[in-house]
């Protein structure tokens, strides 16, 4: 009975893929017009409803002064013009410390994490998935325990532990911590274990290479999709760094931070601001675009087997 | 270099066997350490420290001192307000958690029956208000309190209301205004897990399901695919509860501290005013203990949960 369907189901199958190509049957299984139309629609809306407010902040941005004030209220924008935005950067020139340096700490604190990230990440990531010492398994269940928790748990002590290391209000205090983001461990040791041939290291242990060459030769090269993703991860986090508890001084504060007080200063700047938050997501988002298919990859093997 | 003549698992006892090993891969210690030294010094230490403290009262200038349960009995007896805290908490990780993980499965879904340039060009826009860090607060201006802000103006013109609603002011409307906010950016990393996840399916198993007998979208949803990925499940889960507790700074930014009767206040909240401003260490630590014990034990159950799903 089974036998005689999947006869049928080939038959089918072939004729289907002759007529139309073999794309056009993957896509035609098991799927009604009526679904696909009541989907496409649902999804219209609500990505409608996610871009709006963001629309809405560009808008903002590119509205000329007596249309932010207009009544009622325009959700777009007739004269656009980027006076906002050559106004945001005067006031950047004005700003208490220059604003090169708001630029330059930030740059600085997102190369400086993202680097260490990357390298600490990546070397414990290879050790837990390719080498084999006993106490890999406890250690990386700690990892996935930590997924558990975030960072408001731990604030009040890291504040106190910052205190005692003499770390408060020196970039020590933003990078280090950054360096070791459990989840760039977690996403990297899964790419690795399914990703990198454990017959390939072998035999290059055989020949005598030792792990340090092997990671960096073998491994790394295996896993572009992981760090890139591990980059944009910890980049994004970084970059949004705002209002950081251990740094007190203007001259250490980041971009997104002075970005942020403009953003917040009041009505008069309104349009101002919303330039400010344009400029703000558009680096993440580009950012984003760019790696995107190495991200995807690299989260189809995150999942938690246990 | 010579290779050491091959010992057999059997040979020896356990205990010699595990010193074997863990001399012959001391490399692979060498290389977790510098990230577990981190690790340990930023993440372990201080959930430890915290819990110690809890027990002492600290105000960092003099050393603390033990005061056993005082602080939980205080927190539970004594202070109203963070009961409100924990009330809010849990509603709020109650409908965001799950909310926010069926939004990333069933849009990672439907944006995976689409073409895969279109797909692409869709993740990004879902994904986009998750990356972009305080973007969220223009919903103050699209939901400004006079009747230049857009919504109000619209309903106003709709006749919907007569007179513009204080949005971020009114008890009734903030927890819903927030809610929706937290929503809104809450499609990130666990989104894109799932979009991973459901390319990871493999394509045959759809048509040996239809010779099975699958009939529509959603028996193959429940009977091939979410079977499938479990795995990306899992972790999607996960992320998604520990961040539906991590919505403090959103609440602040919209609503300002303190929220009007303290409709909107956290246990993040709470921890913030007694760490932060009022430098009761000990009393902090132990809402950072008890906040601590609320994420795993969410997580812990849930997963759980899940676990049993489809065995």
């Amino acid at each position: 009975m089974v036998a005689d369907l999947k006869q049928k189901y080939i038959a089918y199958r072939n004729k289907r893929i002759i007529q139309k190509g073999p794309s056009s049957f993957k896509r035609s299984i098991n799927r009604s017009k009526g679904g696909d139309a009541a989907i496409f629609i649902l999804l219209g809306i609500v990505a409608v409803i996610m871009v709006m407010p963001m629309v809405y902040a560009i808008v903002q941005a590119l509205k000329p002064l007596d249309e932010l004030w207009v009544f009622p209220p325009r959700f777009y924008v007739v004269n656009p013009t980027l006076k906002n935005f050559s106004d945001l950067f005067r006031l950047m020139g004005n700003s208490w410390v220059p604003f090169s340096r708001y630029i330059f700490n930030t740059v600085f604190i997102s190369i400086a994490g993202t680097a260490g990230n990357v390298l600490l990440s990546s070397y414990a990531a290879y050790a837990i998935s390719k080498i084999h010492f006993p106490g890999r398994k406890f250690l990386f269940s700690v990892i996935v325990y930590s997924l558990m928790f975030n960072a408001t748990v731990t604030g009040i002590t890291n504040f106190l532990l910052m205190t005692y290391l003499g770390w408060v209000d020196t970039y020590l205090a933003v990078i280090v911590p950054a360096c070791c983001t459990t989840f760039g461990l977690y996403l990297m040791k899964q790419f690795m274990e399914t990703s990198v041939n454990d017959s390939v290291l072998e035999s290059a242990r055989i020949e005598g290479a030792s792990e340090n060459r092997i990671f960096w030769t073998i491994a790394m090269p295996m896993v572009k999709p992981a760090w890139v993703t591990l980059i944009i991860f910890a980049f994004k986090d970084l970059w949004n760094t705002g209002q950081n508890m251990y740094i007190y001084s203007e001259q250490l504060k980041t971009f997104n931070y002075a970005i942020s007080q403009i953003v917040t200063s009041g009505i008069a700047r309104s349009g101002v601001g919303a330039a400010a938050m344009v400029v703000t997501m558009i680096v993440p988002i580009t950012v984003f675009i760019i790696s995107q298919s190495n991200v995807i990859q690299t989260m189809s093997t995150s999942g938690m087997k246990d | 270099m010579p290779r050491e003549k091959a010992v057999i698992r059997s040979d020896i006892s356990k205990f010699r066997w595990t010193l074997l090993q863990m001399k012959k891969n001391w490399v692979g210690y060498a290389m977790v350490l510098p990230f577990f030294i981190l690790f340990f010094m930023f993440t372990v230490i201080p959930v430890v420290l915290s819990v110690v403290l809890s027990f002492t009262t600290f105000n960092m200038l003099e050393w603390p001192k033990w005061v056993g349960m005082d602080n939980y009995i205080r927190l539970f007896l004594d202070d109203d307000i963070f009961l409100t805290a924990i009330k809010n908490t849990m509603l709020f990780a109650v409908i965001t958690g799950p909310c926010s993980y069926l939004l990333c499965l069933f849009f990672a879904w439907f944006i995976n029956e689409l073409r895969p340039k279109i797909r692409s060009f869709v993740t990004v826009l879902f994904y986009a208000p998750s990356i972009s860090g305080n973007v969220y607060i223009i919903f103050k201006t699209l939901f400004s309190s006079d009747q230049y802000g857009i919504v109000n103006a619209y309903a106003m013109k709709l006749n919907l209301i007569q007179k513009p609603i204080l949005w971020f002011q009114d008890e009734n409307y903030i927890f819903g205004l927030v809610v929706l906010v937290a929503l809104w950016t809450s499609l990130g990393t666990s989104f894109l897990t799932m979009i991973a996840g459901f390319q990871v399916v493999n394509q045959e198993l759809y048509e040996a399901g239809a010779v099975d007998g699958v009939k529509n979208r959603w028996q193959e949803l429940w009977f091939i695919t979410l079977p499938s990925m479990k795995p990306q499940l899992m972790l999607g889960a996960i992320l998604s509860i520990t961040s539906s507790f991590g919505f403090g700074q959103i609440i602040t930014d919209l609503v300002g501290f303190p929220s009007p009767n303290y409709v909107v206040h956290t246990i993040m909240h709470h921890l913030g005013d007694y760490g932060g401003m009022r430098f009761e260490m000990g009393y902090a630590s132990a809402i950072a203990t008890l906040l601590f014990f609320m994420m795993v034990g969410a997580n812990l159950l849930v997963t759980k949960m899940l676990r049993k799903v489809g065995t």
